[in-house]
């Protein structure tokens, strides 16, 4: 708040800066505005910058990096009655502290006796911090723009290079910009490395990987028996590869041909409807689709398998018609056909483009020799077309892989290794949200299991992504 | 033609119709797809935007409320027997009555009831009128959706409570009318008072968020990268980065988030800041390339004609590049915001799961927005809570279809063809 409030005040102080540049310019030309280099607003804008952009990155730095600054300053001088605790509560002792000194709920510990009064001094600590820290960056960003403005209005005449000057911050702004996509794969990569590192310590990769037993246990207390659990991820694997397989199965067909049948037989008017109706479902929320899964094509299985059961149970194939009469809603055929559907718009969009890159000469050729259209378009379209559309079907494959809430709200929480579609299966991204939804520490092995899962989950469609751009583009440019 | 050319000719006649079949069939089969899915959520949730309304005359016994006590007075139960009063019956000894009418008529009553009093301490031992929401369960048996015919035991309401609900509908007690109180309540656990309002404003407010650092930041880097950068190695990470940032799944973004801003910088968990900034990190890439390609398309003859007349490079892509661009600009900024608008993964890793019963006080404190309200009612055990589910989705969907038709009408409207 105090930041948003000195922000203002310092965007109406480069304002009236601004201003003053501009008119001080306007004075040097003396009524002669061709006489000065830039034109009186670029003096403006270079006195408002070097008033205004060194102070506010000054209050933006306080923002973001000032809490973590309070508490490491905070931290600095550990109580001597802290020092018995174990690490878990002296993260609690911490943070009670600065929530306590914040004014919001901290958590239910009492602290009594030594760590009490540890507790009430660390807390007029953390406020004496808190408020210092805010008055040094306050007066150090008024300085600043006070300096910046003292230093840079005195240079101001009619040969000064305004132009150029703010055209070099505008230059800075736009590589800054430029660079943020580049930190945030860094932080991406950075954040699930070390995470996952953290978590290798106490699970070693190898069993991870390979190990086939997933049963995170909840540790309730740190000294608790059993609170390792099993962290053997290929069960996750094997749930996630089964749906993406059935996905693919519903969307690679039905796309395809739709995007074979859009470009080559479709009429104009059919194309004109078709098409914004096929974005229509891509545009669909994931939850969305994970609602219709969850309460009307899982149920609708579920009664149909159930049917067939019935029929069965008694034949020649009871054993199979009492297997169907115990099928659950939550199957990995639901949670894989819904992800089809929302796919086949993904693969047909992607196919129609790679279809229409194929030069028309190629048609006309087969045409010519006398092919029919399906002929030409299985001997000729296709062959020529095929590296793009396996690129496409690739990139649907990442992104089945990596979707989240239609399997979490579809498919089950069971890890299980089985080629069953009604068989209830887990995924990784599942086991993502269930690990980091629930209440606990953030240290214990299994909340760091789900930076695990997500190092393998990015790394794998990272591996995928890359390797299908490649053959799309190679591919795009045989016939520019 | 000779006989064994015309067989063959028919053969791929034959095998030319098969052909459009399929993928005639398959434009059928991704339709239908559509038409079920928006069907049934229709279907699910329609029923929701009508609701019904109780006016029942409650007598404010001074023997059941304690004036020194109000907060403290069972303000149900004078409401349960009220409604007794008016079936002709009775409480017995061990309350069964009253706890089966309570289960008939919202707590919101009660409510009323307390705050009429502790606004007027004289209506005391008058009888009052109040009208307010049935249970979800009595409203679910006037919309049709909970039925005499099911078996007692499967049901909610039993056979005596059905009865009375049969009473008070012919006797005009219980209108039915627009539910109001869906749009301007927040979330609630009782399924008749919750409402949307609370998650449309949080997702407002996350939105705003994502914008305001997103599209800048998205067009700045675009131009700097289309008009300013050098070709070379480095220029050329970056724009391989970006396209592989943009097929990130985006639970991994919510790893991001939860690891850096929340883990690390110590962002609130569940506020519509740290939300928007995920989102607008995810948003970026998306919109770094639509602008890309909307500068593109700009001829390198308006870029000459600004550079002939003395203009500056920056003046020249500020000035006259990217107004001319902008139209493309706009839609494909659009379009990815409504994609964040409609994304609930990262926002399940940085804590936007909690139940929050009011309206987000700011954009640093907790609150929930509209996929992530979908997904809590979703799994609340309720029948009530799916129906309202549904009736989320059909808002969700219709803020989608406004921003995605927006862009469509400024591509139509402004886009020139060079």
């Amino acid at each position: 708040m105090t930041v948003l409030v000195a922000l203002a005040l310092l965007a109406a102080f480069s304002g009236g800066v601004f201003l003053l540049g501009r008119r001080r310019a306007v004075r040097l030309a003396g009524g002669a505005p061709a006489s000065l280099h830039s034109l009186p607003g670029y003096h403006g804008a270079w006195v408002a910058l070097w008033a205004g952009a060194p102070a506010a990155l000054i209050l933006f730095a306080f923002a973001v990096f000032g809490g973590r600054m309070e508490d490491a300053a905070l931290r600095a001088q550990a109580p001597a009655a802290i020092s018995q605790l174990s690490e878990q509560r002296q993260e609690v002792f911490w943070s009670d502290a600065r929530a306590e000194a914040r004014g919001e709920t901290s958590s239910e510990v009492r602290w009594e006796g030594d760590l009490g009064a540890a507790m009430a001094a660390k807390v007029s600590e953390a406020r004496q911090i808190t408020a210092y820290g805010r008055i040094a960056a306050l007066a150090l960003a008024g300085v600043l723009a006070l300096v910046g403005f003292l230093l840079a209005f005195p240079r101001l005449s009619k040969d000064f290079r305004a132009r150029n000057r703010v055209e070099g911050w505008t230059g800075v702004l736009l590589i800054a910009c430029s660079t943020v996509a580049v930190l945030t794969t860094l932080g991406i990569v950075l954040s699930l490395l070390w995470e996952s590192l953290r978590f290798f310590q106490a699970v070693s990769p190898l069993e991870f990987l390979l190990g086939t037993s997933w049963d995170p246990q909840i540790a309730m207390r740190a000294d608790q028996v059993a609170s390792s659990g099993a962290f053997g991820a290929v069960p996750l694997f094997a749930g996630t590869f089964l749906i993406m397989l059935i996905g693919m199965a519903v969307a690679a067909p039905v796309g395809l041909f739709s995007a074979i049948y859009l470009s080559e037989y479709a009429g104009p008017a059919m194309r004109a409807t078709v098409k914004p109706l096929l974005e229509v479902l891509a545009g669909v929320p994931t939850v969305v689709y994970g609602f219709f899964a969850a309460l009307t094509v899982g149920p609708t299985f579920r009664a149909f398998f159930n049917w067939i059961g019935s029929f069965l149970v008694g034949g020649p194939m009871d054993a199979l018609g009492q297997y169907l009469e115990t099928v659950q809603n939550q199957m990995a055929l639901t949670a894989g056909v819904v992800m089809g559907i929302m796919l086949i718009p993904f693969v047909s969009s992607l196919s129609d483009d790679i279809i229409n890159a194929v030069p028309q000469s190629l048609r006309d050729g087969s045409y010519a020799m006398g092919a029919t259209k399906s002929e030409t378009v299985k001997r000729v379209i296709l062959p020529a077309a095929l590296p793009g559309v396996v690129g496409a079907l690739m990139l649907a494959v990442s992104r089945a892989i990596g979707e989240t809430m239609i399997v979490t709200m579809a498919a089950g929480l069971q890890a299980k290794m089985t080629a069953n579609p009604l068989d209830t299966v887990t995924t990784v991204t599942v086991q993502i949200v269930t690990l980091l939804t629930g209440d606990q520490e953030f240290d214990s092995p299994k909340t760091l299991a789900a930076f695990g899962l997500g190092l393998t989950l990015f790394v794998v469609t990272l591996a995928l992504n890359v390797f299908a751009l490649a053959i799309v583009r190679k591919y795009r440019e045989q016939y520019d | 033609m000779t006989d064994i050319a015309a067989a063959r000719l028919k053969k791929r006649h034959a095998a030319e119709t098969r052909f459009r079949v399929y993928g005639r069939t398959a434009i059928i089969i991704a339709l239908s797809f559509l038409a079920l899915l928006m069907g049934r959520i229709g279907m699910q949730g329609y029923s929701t935007f009508t609701t019904n309304t109780v006016s029942l005359s409650v007598y404010l016994d001074p023997a059941r409320i304690d004036a020194g006590d109000l907060e403290g007075s069972n303000f149900d139960y004078v409401v349960a027997l009220a409604l007794l009063k008016k079936m002709g019956e009775t409480d017995d000894d061990y309350g069964t009555n009253a706890s089966e009418a309570m289960d008939l008529v919202s707590r919101d009553l009660g409510f009323q009831i307390l705050n009429r009093l502790k606004a007027e301490p004289g209506l005391l031992g008058k009888t009052i009128t109040v009208t307010g929401p049935m249970k979800a369960n009595a409203d679910l048996y006037y919309k049709g959706q909970l039925k005499r015919e099911t078996a007692q035991a499967d049901r909610r309401l039993n056979n005596h409570q059905l009865d009375w609900l049969d009473r008070l509908k012919a006797d005009g007690d219980v209108k039915s009318g627009f539910n109001v109180a869906f749009f301007t309540h927040a979330d609630s656990t009782e399924p008749e008072q919750a409402g949307i309002l609370g998650a449309v404003m949080g997702s407002a407010m996350m939105l705003l968020v994502t914008a305001l650092i997103a599209v800048p930041m998205g067009v700045l880097a675009a131009v700097w990268l289309e008009e300013f950068a050098p070709k070379n190695r480095w220029t050329d990470i970056i724009e391989v980065n970006i396209n592989n940032l943009a097929a990130v799944p985006s639970i991994v973004y919510g790893l991001l988030g939860l690891a850096v801003f929340i883990n690390w910088l110590g962002a609130p968990r569940g506020a519509p800041l740290t939300g928007g900034m995920v989102l607008a990190l995810m948003a970026l890439p998306t919109i770094i390339i639509a602008t890309r390609s909307a500068l593109k398309a700009v001829p390198p003859s308006i870029r000459e004609a600004a550079l002939g007349v003395g203009a500056s490079r920056t003046q020249t892509v500020f000035h006259h590049v990217l107004p001319q661009a902008m139209p493309g600009v706009m839609t494909g900024t659009i379009l990815s915001l409504a994609h964040a608008l409609g994304e609930t993964a990262p926002l399940l890793m940085i804590g936007m799961i909690a139940f929050n019963p009011g309206i987000p006080e700011g954009f640093t404190s907790s609150a929930s927005v509209l996929p992530v309200q979908v997904f809590i009612w979703e799994n609340a055990s309720e029948r009530a809570f799916h129906e309202r589910t549904a009736a989320a989705i059909i808002v969700l969907l219709v803020f989608m279809i406004a921003m995605n038709a927006a862009a469509v009408i400024l591509r139509r409207r402004f886009e020139r063809r060079w």
